[in-house]
């Protein structure tokens, strides 16, 4: 008799990441409706930079053992399955993530269920089935999928379920857990990682993103988009062709072959806006495009746009903004 | 070195999409096919692995017989040989079954390394090649940008946010390709007449003695749709002294986003 939702929290030097509070909410509004409760599994047993019955826990499982010190899709893998076989949770949830990307379904594959990778919405039907909806070919389609086997699993898309500001009077108790691993399972494992230079903010993670195409011109003028990121507290982003031309790193590339990008805002400097860049950006919530051409794509989804110079325009902006928020 | 790529056949980026009546899935007519553009990386790796170590690259498709035009591409390439399953079941299979079916596949051939590209453009879902390397008892590295193999080994980067993580693990593992991975060959004129004599074998699903358990579906679509529009927006013209205070003025009290 499977009940209650499982949810996997990812932890990043230290610090519990944003998008694990926001599928612990997204399993909290999920559980209200159930009348069930929600176990959040992280692995170590450290004190959590977050507190996880705020945003909704019931019970915290803290998973520890030697094998797990760096992370292994094997060993984190059995530690979730080991986890999901004690408690038969009904669903198993977890951020669209890098790890939860890569970790998850191998949970799924080793229950053998199924599982909705990065999800824009969850509900429930016929009471306690669990349904999707998931962007496919880069967003250009939404696609509403049903999980048909228990566990149900699926992994949300970073920056889209809102973390909220929970609620500091729930409280949850904590457990210990030592899964049995074998070092004989365990065939690959991390051994290092090493910090990119020069992205700051993750651009699938970030609330505001300002990308700059094939009309920057040249590497030397993409400080001046990273000036207006820099003052709205956003993330750099570019287009393939800035790409391609060797401008920018390909870890800022925005598109159907880059990362897929959902901020609240994004602004798209000297991008025409192919459709294979829409596809990437296209569910931001407010687009702003500025080109100096005025039949450039990129208008037809932009909810503010500039015709103009963007070598002046981003300039100005930038200071506007500045000056706007020292006010 | 036995080298396993799993090659996907899929609509091009360019692809304008249109649902189909069913209202669940898209609408095929007019639509190009194309290998997937990751795992042309994949392919890419495997050829440049065989050239430095020696071995035999297989690719495996899964699917209609349409298929076979992208495992002629990857044939044209480099690839040595290619297997398809046949069944137009697995055009539409979610994950788990795709992934139990080309499991089964991958062991028989018993590689010493399996390539996927990091997900299908498509169904976008990455999640096959993690069924395959449960089922088979493997490692797995994925979204992975740059990799060393040795003959028993591996060390691989893979893209995490805003780092690149290095995993070591032994062989055979599963790896699954990330831009930047490399860069894909053209396939030659020579190669694509090389490729005319190359074998395809076509296996029916049937064939891989899969039960009725592996081939249930997990995961049914109910429904296709495409996003939902946007109105059109304020477009801004004048000198940028009186449009850029006005966008910052629609951001703050529209918007509020500033």
């Amino acid at each position: 008799m499977s009940q209650g939702i499982l949810v996997f929290i990812e932890e990043r030097e230290g610090k519990v990441k944003k998008t694990s509070l926001e599928a612990l909410s997204a399993a909290r509004k999920l559980a209200d409706t159930l009348m069930e409760p929600v176990v959040a599994l992280r692995v170590g047993t450290g004190s959590l930079s977050a507190n996880l019955a705020q945003y909704g826990a019931d019970k915290i499982v803290n998973a520890q053992h030697e094998l797990l010190k760096t992370y292994s899709t094997e060993g984190y893998c059995a530690t979730v399955v080991q986890v999901a076989q004690k408690i038969q949770p009904r669903f198993i949830l977890g951020s669209a993530s890098a790890m939860g990307r890569d970790l998850l379904p191998r949970v799924a594959a080793r229950l053998g269920v199924g599982l909705a990778q990065d999800c824009i919405e969850a509900h429930l039907v016929e009471g306690q089935q669990l349904e999707c909806v998931r962007p496919v070919f880069a967003g250009k389609a939404y696609s509403r999928v049903r999980l048909l086997m228990a566990p149900a699993m699926a992994t949300l898309r970073p920056n889209v379920f809102a973390a909220g500001v929970g609620d500091t009077a729930r409280s949850a108790e904590t457990e210990p857990f030592t899964p049995e691993l074998n070092p004989a399972q365990i065939h690959a494992s991390v051994k290092e990682i090493r910090v990119s230079a020069g992205l700051k903010i993750e651009l699938t993670e970030a609330n505001i993103v300002v990308s700059g195409g094939r009309g920057m011109k040249g590497p030397e003028n993409f400080p001046i988009v990273e000036a207006l990121a820099d003052a709205l507290g956003g993330a750099m982003g570019a287009s393939r062709a800035a790409v391609d031309a060797g401008w920018i790193d390909h870890q800022h590339q925005v598109g159907q072959t880059g990362k897929t990008v959902s901020p609240t805002l994004y602004i798209a400097c000297g991008i025409s806006g192919a459709i294979q860049h829409l596809a990437g950006m296209s569910s931001s919530k407010y687009i702003v495009a500025i080109n100096k051409d005025p039949e450039a794509p990129i208008f037809n989804v932009a909810d503010y746009g500039i015709v103009g110079d963007l070598f002046a325009v981003l300039p100005a902006l930038t200071d506007a903004v500045k000056k706007l928020k020292s006010s | 070195m036995k080298i396993v790529v799993c090659v996907k056949f899929v609509p091009d980026t360019a692809t304008k999409i249109k649902i189909a009546a069913s209202g669940k899935e898209i609408d095929l007519a007019d639509v190009a096919f194309v290998v997937n553009p990751y795992d042309e990386y994949a392919v890419e790796e495997a050829l440049k692995i065989k050239e430095k170590l020696g071995g035999e690259i297989v690719v495996v498709g899964a699917g209609s017989e349409q298929a076979t035009a992208g495992l002629r591409t990857c044939l044209a390439m480099g690839a040595d040989s290619a297997i398809l399953v046949s069944d137009p079941s697995l055009e539409k299979a979610d994950s788990y079954v795709l992934g139990t079916a080309l499991a089964r596949v991958c062991r028989n051939l018993n590689p010493d390394l399996i390539f996927f590209g990091k997900h299908a453009i498509g169904v976008d879902n990455g999640q096959v090649p993690s069924v395959v390397a449960e089922q088979l008892d493997l490692p797995q590295a994925t979204v992975v940008t740059k990799l060393d193999i040795q003959d028993k080994s591996f060390r691989a980067e893979r893209d995490i946010e805003g780092a690149h993580e290095i995993v070591e693990g032994s062989l055979p593992a599963v790896i699954t390709a990330q831009k930047g991975l490399n860069i894909p060959r053209y396939a030659s004129l020579k190669g694509i007449m090389a490729a005319k004599k190359k074998q395809i074998a076509i296996q029916a699903l049937s064939s891989l003695g899969l039960s009725a358990e592996d081939v249930k579906p997990r995961v049914s679509v109910e429904q296709m749709t495409l996003p939902p529009s946007r109105p059109p927006g304020k477009i801004l013209k004048g000198d940028v002294s009186e449009v850029v205070p006005q966008l910052v003025k629609l951001l703050h009290e529209e918007a509020k986003i500033i």
